[in-house]
């Protein structure tokens, strides 16, 4: 092909790489060049041609082929209306909404008698660190932010198939022949090798339905601050339906990673299908090999709207799957509290380990209990 | 970039000049790809990229490499991925045993001090090197380059995957007693992942990435023609269908393209000539292998799956 048909080729490939990172793919340069080589191999006047050369190239998830589609139907269709997501509606909110399962306590009071919330934003630390989420302040917030992130969410640790050097285990043929040439061929000192110990991943599956909405910002919050530390961290968030956010939250400036999770959130305080988005994760990630061996929590009050069945029945499955299987329950920490709700009276019986977390302490409960360090200590729920 | 690729075949079969005799080609080798998948290989050979393959377990991604192998006449050399793995098992490892051994022969024959080193020189040669299959891929002489299967890239450490990253990109490793060995022509390399966690990015980057799905009832009855060609049409049509069900039916694994051909072959072994409720139950372990699956499948649709 001749240069005079390259360059505008070339310059397309560059437009729609432009308009495609707009909409949220990673259509980095060097993608967009091996884009713009592939349709030089192909017939640019055939749509079918054009379009694969992009998803081949352009795309790396099938995540990424719902805007992929709209986004081509754009710019080489010239059809209309490509909705780039944008920011939601509903901003993340840790005032309380109306419908919230915990009444309005303290902060409603601190605020109507306005003084008194300042004398709170200068509570000392440990005061803070057993406030519960739904009563701190938004300087609070700040504070308790910067706290977590010292909070290591590492797993208990497993055998990993990778041998490092060692004092005993296996036999090192490759170290030990080494030394063997130093003492002229005999194998005096002999080598070995031992399996390393890794950490477990972690998999978070937070539900940020209505009900939640008190805790689920700082929690997310929270789930950023372990993502980022880079332990092998999964983070998925479940509304009415299930969104990984992983990668959106592996940057490390909290702000902008709140800020990419949200956008990928869309039914930010929706309704609750916890059993469907459950039943989801294993589906699609967690038989698949994501679950297995690893600590799974999951952070939600148990409500559900759906059938209690589906949930009990993806709880039993992660339980085979999984190393141990946390619940996080916020309301948990009510006195008196009993799991009366349908979907976590379903979700008990396949859970190790039962936790509040509704303010700092008992998140650093929840790294206890991922580490494995004395279970028993935590209470088990059997 | 794209002035070396130009006017060069890449690693492309003689006749195949635009996507749709790649389709024809794979088709002759028994493999019925989609027009995406087709222009992904063609791509990949052309440009001679890796081609990254990513999609349910058994709709066949190793097959490509399979029917590639074949169509190129050239070898497939498969790595096999799995947690742990590292450079002496996928690239190269001295034959220690038999370097002990050449030792004690040297010193049974009196070597004296001063051929020590002269010994040593010998010891790290190509006589006790066993090549893994990088090393073969990259090593591999013949008219056209060999097929490298990187299988289930998923299940290898972020260590290996930051080590295949170096290997994709140049194709040649350096071995200390040796030296650099590059491969004369880049292999066509295949990845494949079941997606039990993301392959990171820069990996995937330097692939084209193509996500296979399970085929639509039509390429089923015709892939279960062209692959078991022994069984009778009715039946065929009959397996595809129920096979396309089992897919709606919510299970824990729906069955791939790979449990479809069992089946047809196991029903063919039994001389089956049509689908009913007595051959389903005596073949299921062929298609659903969770029992709760079986279960499922069993008390509500026994009827459904034969009926047409």
């Amino acid at each position: 092909m001749s240069s005079e048909t390259a360059l505008p080729i070339l310059r397309m490939a560059v437009t729609f790489g432009r308009l495609l990172r707009r909409a949220g793919l990673a259509a980095v340069p060097d993608r967009v060049v091996s884009f713009a080589s592939a349709l030089e191999e192909l017939d640019v006047t055939n749509r079918e041609d054009v379009y694969w050369a992009g998803r081949t190239t352009l795309c790396s998830r099938p995540e990424d082929f719902e805007m992929y589609e709209r986004a081509f139907g754009v710019f080489w269709e010239g059809k209309q209306g490509l909705k780039v997501p944008s920011p939601p509606q509903k901003k993340m909110s840790i005032t309380l909404s109306p419908d919230s399962v915990q009444p309005p306590k303290k902060s409603a009071e601190s605020n109507e008698a306005g003084h008194e919330a300042v004398k709170l934003r200068y509570s000392p630390v440990d005061i803070l660190r057993r406030k519960d989420f739904a009563d701190c302040t938004p300087e609070e917030f700040a504070e308790l932010y910067r706290l977590m992130a010292d909070i290591n969410l590492a797993g208990a640790m497993k055998r990993s198939r990778r041998l490092e050097p060692a004092h005993r285990g296996r036999h090192d043929a490759r170290r030990t022949l080494r030394g063997a040439m130093r003492t002229g061929g005999e194998p005096i000192r002999h080598r070995y090798r031992k399996a390393r110990d890794r950490p477990r991943r972690v998999v978070l599956l937070l539900d940020v339905s209505g009900s939640m909405a008190t805790y689920s910002r700082a929690l997310l919050r929270f789930m950023h601050a372990s993502v980022a530390s880079g332990e092998p961290v999964e983070a998925f968030v479940m509304g009415t339906r299930l969104t990984r956010v992983t990668r959106e939250l592996t940057t490390r400036n909290p702000d902008r990673a709140l800020r990419e999770a949200s956008k990928a959130i869309e039914d930010w305080s929706g309704g609750t299908r916890l059993g469907d988005t459950v039943k989801e994760f294993v589906d699609v990630w967690g038989q698949r090999g994501m679950a297995r061996g690893a600590v799974v929590v999951v952070l939600s009050d148990g409500w559900d709207r759906g059938e209690v069945e589906v949930l009990a029945d993806a709880m039993r499955r992660i339980h085979r799957l999984a190393h141990k299987v946390i619940w996080v329950n916020p309301l948990k920490a009510a006195p008196g509290y009993q799991p009366l709700a349908r979907g976590m009276a379903a979700a008990l019986p396949y859970v190790d380990v039962f936790l509040s977390g509704h303010n700092f302490e008992s998140l650093q409960e929840l790294a206890y209990a991922v580490a494995g360090a004395s279970d028993d200590t935590i209470g088990r729920s059997r | 970039m794209s002035e070396a690729v130009n006017g060069r075949r890449g690693a492309l079969p003689p006749g195949v000049s635009h996507s749709g005799e790649m389709r024809e080609k794979l088709q002759e080798g028994s493999y019925l790809a989609g027009e995406g998948l087709a222009t992904a290989i063609f791509l990949a050979l052309k440009l001679e990229k890796p081609l990254f393959l990513e999609g349910e377990a058994g709709v066949g991604k190793t097959e490509v490499a399979k029917v590639l192998s074949r169509m190129l006449q050239t070898p497939l050399i498969r790595l096999q991925c799995y947690e742990g793995i590292d450079v002496n098992q996928a690239v190269y490892e001295w034959d220690y045993a038999r370097q002990l051994l050449h030792i004690r022969t040297a010193e049974a024959l009196g070597t004296t001090v001063g051929d020590r080193s002269r010994l040593e020189d010998e010891l790290y040669t190509r006589q006790f090197l066993v090549n893994r299959p990088l090393l073969q891929a990259i090593e591999h002489k013949g008219e056209n380059p060999p097929i490298l299967l990187i299988d289930e890239v998923d299940r290898a450490d972020d260590e290996f995957e930051a080590f295949l990253l170096e290997i994709l990109s140049d194709y040649s490793v350096t071995i200390p007693e040796i030296g650099t060995v590059g491969a004369e022509r880049p292999p066509v390399a295949i990845l494949t992942s079941n997606r039990t966690r993301e392959v990171h990015d820069a990996l995937k980057r330097r692939c084209l990435y193509f996500f296979i799905d399970h085929p639509d009832l039509e390429r089923e009855v015709e892939i279960v023609r062209l692959r078991v060609p022994d069984a009778e049409e009715g039946l065929t049509r009959q397996i595809a269908r129920a096979v396309q069900r089992l897919r709606g039916m919510d299970l824990y694994k729906p069955p791939g393209v790979a449990e479809t051909l069992d089946w047809t072959e196991a029903l063919v072994a039994l001389g089956a000539k049509e689908l009913d409720e007595a051959l389903i139950e005596a073949t299921m372990g062929s298609v659903l292998k969770y029992h709760e699956d079986q279960q499922r499948v069993l008390l509500q649709s026994l009827s459904l799956l034969a009926g047409s």
